[in-house]
């Protein structure tokens, strides 16, 4: 059998923000770091990041800080969120942003020549260090020259740039070896030709980002299909919080083909506005109780606040995504829809046209490209669209590491964070401060290790033989078919609002699709073959959308991006309810169980008042939290 | 709305291949690349071919299209006529590999050779001052998405590979005028933008500008100024003992 083999201390899957920044910080801890990604280098899905990172550098506002971040994180994932992670995120992000800073990014300025900060829904200050609406590539292109930068530090020292660390792209992971309980490696195969590769190592960290893919109308590029979600629960990991999908409320409706291809929330934070078919501001009619005090009510509060934030309320089109996504969600369903099936977002009538264009270029170039429409001069229609997975990876919020010994994850795959909802923003600075965290979590793993694991040969076999299989079957299913179906079962029955009947229904589809997955076949050989690629990614895609419709039939009741049609209020009993998902080594069952999540250490609870807290809490928790109140009080 | 579009695809691998005619359906709004997907998801299911984003943002999938290399997800196929036969072809700079997809390993090369960004050593992080009219010329460069097709088109490799050691392209040249401007870059990247990474091949024809999807003034803001600044520093006699002088002092 002719396998490739590769041995490193650590192997990191995936070249996005998440990545590239736990390879980078591996590598600086001496480890020899391999990066493996399934497209080019610096192509990662980040790229189409655009808002900005979210960090309390208090650069706009000098009343930001860390406390005010994590508290607005907690309110935008409904408390749901590993409160350690929230905290721990609040509190590095501005630390992670300079460092890019040093390693050659520039961000867009302020006045005094700090790095400008921009409003997002659910910020309460101007926050997301942004570079036009391009932020991600930033990142990402910062983050590869570091790796870059850090390869000619090592040509220089050994004679050989990729001595430390080497990026492997285009090339799939398909299984994560073990051995007895340990991670001793990973097996893929290269895009390009078709060959194995098997990389040794004691420890592996998941970046792979998200699960986009299992929806027919998404912002998520063709990566998204949830393979490191599935390689954890493979190799015997947990995922938590996987009924939690964002749903972003403002996708491109027309043309078809362009369906779900995302218009940027800063749209929204630099003024525009969302009116339905009668010309109505309709969000002023859809904030939520647990808001009332935070958002303006009237269109003239609402405008005074882009220039006077200190003395007026935010506008309501700033609420977090699920608000928003929900609200478009019915007044589409009321009739009241522009032409194509969305509402209109408008920024033409708000700012100047060359306003428009200077700070939102790739918008002004996507419809115009795409739609022919000149959004200077005239609304954009925009509907919701599946856009990112709060769920993921359960993992210890200090090292990023899972529950199964050497395996790590970090960014969009891991889960906790974000709770039932992220705010726009807090993925970008999530992936700089958890991705270093996975990496130096990796590395101490790999210091403390007496023997590295080793894969048996058995296991490589069989990790061979599942990837060979749809190319020697004939005859078979077209994977494409399977997935179009998958596609639409999870957008109609798994979408936005869900039903009990209707999340069943779905299971029952998945079970059938899992079926017709193993009997799928792709003609052609095995140099880039893209119907071949597709067959092995069905696998995860058909995993995860079962956890997904799991989970979200387990819930009952409705909470960030999770709604339940039949259970729509928001229950304190479940707040402190974690769904987690396991698997079979074989895919075959997935299984659910409920956990209680720990409470709130004492000093970040009291950053709350007692009001707001009684909108999410429980009794008996209250109680818990007037104990530690009276005692800081006293104290 | 719907329409039967006459579609002629390179197909071919490691050196060998030919057009290969196709009729394939088109809807509206449609671009090339949704094309090429439909082509493999109903008549060539291993059509190789390279994309991400599907939003011009990712730079993947560069290909030529009736011989001008362009974006396949962000050419609508409403810029064609509906009796017009469209050939799509990979880049022609770069080894193919299979079908649409080519090897482009040679710009990750000429990435790695470029001297990264080298900040002042006393400045620590968030330390940074910088005043936005100061960074927006090094911005606009680095809006570039990586598509690679300005060094495709550049006629001093196109159809030369015996040139490719030499130069960079205008892709990594323009990296370096980047890196030039940046506020605060200390590295000295005249001399070895002329002598290491070929500035002195480029004549300007501004081809590679013509076929930036982000539109980013390649040879006008990057590779002119740059030769500007080597310039001044071949003739200025002060420049040349302010160096002498320096690199002296300096060990
Ligand atoms: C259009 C859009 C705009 C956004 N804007 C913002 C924003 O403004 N601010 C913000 O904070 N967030 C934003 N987000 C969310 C954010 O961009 C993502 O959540 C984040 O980039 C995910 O990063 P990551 O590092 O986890 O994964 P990614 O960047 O997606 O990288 C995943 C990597 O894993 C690799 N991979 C996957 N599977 C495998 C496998 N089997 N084998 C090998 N490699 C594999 C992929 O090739 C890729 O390199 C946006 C998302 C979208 C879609
Ligand atoms: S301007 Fe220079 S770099 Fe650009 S295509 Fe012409 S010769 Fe090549
Ligand atoms: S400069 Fe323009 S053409 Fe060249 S690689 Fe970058 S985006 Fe592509
Ligand atoms: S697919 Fe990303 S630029 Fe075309």
């Amino acid at each position: 059998m002719e396998i490739e083999r590769h041995e490193y201390d650590v192997v990191v899957i995936g070249a996005g923000g998440a990545g590239l920044r736990a390879a980078i910080e591996a590598r600086q801890q001496g480890k020899r770091t391999a990066i493996v990604c399934k497209s080019l280098f610096g192509k990662a899905h980040t790229v189409m990041a655009e808002g900005g990172a979210a960090a309390a550098m208090g650069n706009v506002n000098p009343d930001d800080n860390w406390m005010v971040h994590f508290r607005d994180t907690m309110r935008g994932g409904k408390f749901l969120n590993n409160w350690r992670m929230a905290e721990l995120h609040a509190k590095e992000a501005p630390d992670r942003v300079w460092e890019l800073e040093a390693w050659g990014a520039l961000f867009d300025r302020t006045k005094d020549g700090k790095i400008s900060q921009r409003n997002f829904g659910g910020h309460e200050y101007p926050r997301l260090a942004h570079v036009g609406d391009r932020t991600g590539l930033e990142l990402i292109r910062t983050l590869q020259q570091r790796v870059v930068a850090l390869q000619q530090e090592d040509e220089k020292l050994h004679g050989d740039p990729e001595a430390y660390i080497k990026v492997f792209a285009e090339c799939t992971v398909t299984r994560l070896l073990k051995e007895g309980g340990a991670i001793a490696g990973a097996f893929g195969y290269w895009r390009e030709t078709g060959k194995f590769v098997l990389f040794d190592a004691p420890a592996v960290v998941l970046a792979t980002g998200g699960i986009g893919k299992s929806y027919v109308v998404t912002s998520n590029s063709w990566e998204y299909t949830g393979d490191g979600h599935a390689l954890a629960l493979l190799a015997g990991a947990e995922l938590i919080n996987m009924e939690f999908i964002q749903f972003h409320p403002t996708g491109m409706v027309w043309p078809p083909s362009v369906r779900g291809i995302l218009v940027t929330e800063s749209v929204r934070g630099d003024g525009g506005v969302l009116r339905n078919s009668e010309g109505r501001r309709f969000m002023f009619d859809y904030v939520p109780d647990v808001f009332k005090d935070k958002y303006a009510t009237t269109e003239e509060e609402a405008d005074r606040w882009y220039t006077d934030q200190a003395n007026n309320r935010r506008p309501p089109e700033l609420l977090p995504r699920d608000e928003v996504a929900r609200a478009i969600n019915a007044e589409v369903k009321a009739g009241r829809g522009s032409p194509q099936g969305g509402v209109f977002l408008d920024v033409s009538t708000r700012l100047p046209a060359a306003e428009i264009v200077k700070r939102l270029p790739s918008m002004h170039h996507q419809f115009k490209e795409l739609a022919d429409v000149d959004i200077t001069r005239e609304p954009m229609q925009v509907g919701p669209t599946c856009h990112y997975i709060m769920g993921g990876v359960e993992v210890d919020a200090d090292t990023g590491a899972a529950s199964v010994p050497g395996l790590f994850a970090a960014g969009e795959v891991s889960g906790g964070m974000h709770g039932s909802n992220r705010l726009g923003g807090n993925s970008l600075s999530d992936l700089l401060v958890f991705g270093r965290r996975a990496g130096a979590g990796a590395a101490a793993y790999v210091n403390g290790l007496a023997k590295r694991p080793a894969a048996s040969e058995e296991s490589i076999r069989d990790a061979r033989d599942e990837a060979l299989a749809p190319l020697e079957r004939s005859g078979g299913e077209n994977p494409y078919e399977v997935h179009h179906e998958l596609q639409r079962t999870m957008n109609e029955l798994v979408g936005i609002i869900r039903k009990a009947e209707e999340v069943s229904e779905a299971l029952e589809a998945v079970e059938k699709l899992k079926e017709r997955s193993k009997n799928t076949a792709s003609p052609g050989g095995r140099i880039y073959n893209p119907g071949w690629h597709l067959a092995l990614d069905l696998r995860n895609m058909l995993l995860v959308s079962e956890c997904v419709a799991r989970a979200a039939l387990l819930r009952e009741e409705s909470r960030g991006g999770h709604t339940r049609d039949d259970y729509p209020k928001m229950s304190p009993e479940w707040r402190r309810r974690l769904l987690v998902c396991s698997a079979t080594p074989d895919g075959a069952t997935v299984s659910v169980e409920e956990k209680i999540q720990p409470s709130m250490r004492a000093d970040l609870l009291v950053l709350f008042d007692r009001p707001e807290l009684s909108k999410y809490l429980t009794e008996d928790e209250l109680a818990e939290y007037d104990a530690v109140d009276g005692a800081v009080k006293e104290a | 709305m719907g329409y039967k579009a006459k579609f002629r695809v390179w197909r071919g691998e490691g050196g060998e291949g030919r057009l290969e005619d196709f009729t394939v359906e088109v809807n509206e709004g449609e671009v090339v690349l949704d094309v090429i997907h439909r082509l493999q998801a109903t008549q060539a299911p291993d059509l190789a071919v390279r994309w991400n984003c599907k939003a011009g943002k990712c730079g993947s999938c560069s290909m030529e299209i009736n011989g001008k290399p362009r974006l396949g997800c962000m050419t609508r196929m409403s810029t064609f006529e509906e009796t017009e036969t469209i050939t799509v072809t990979p880049m022609r700079t770069f080894p193919v590999i299979k079908d649409l997809v080519t090897d482009v390993s040679f710009n990750y090369q000429k990435a790695r050779e470029i001297p990264s960004f080298t900040p002042p050593k006393d400045v620590k992080p968030g330390e940074y001052r910088m005043q936005q009219i100061d960074v927006e010329r090094s911005q606009e460069f680095r809006k570039c998405i990586e598509c690679f097709m300005c060094n495709n088109v550049c006629h001093v490799i196109r159809d030369h590979d015996e040139n490719k050691p030499a130069f960079a392209g205008p892709r990594f040249l323009m990296r370096i005028a980047e890196l030039d401007m940046h506020p605060y870059d200390v590295a000295d990247r005249k001399d070895s933008a002329q002598n290491e990474h070929g500035l002195g091949y480029c004549n300007i024809t501004k081809c590679c500008t013509e076929v930036c999807p982000e539109h980013i003034k390649i040879t006008d803001n990057a590779l002119i100024p740059m030769k500007e600044r080597v310039v001044d520093r071949k003739y200025d006699p002060l420049v040349w003992l302010g160096n002498k002088i320096f690199k002296r002092s300096g060990g």
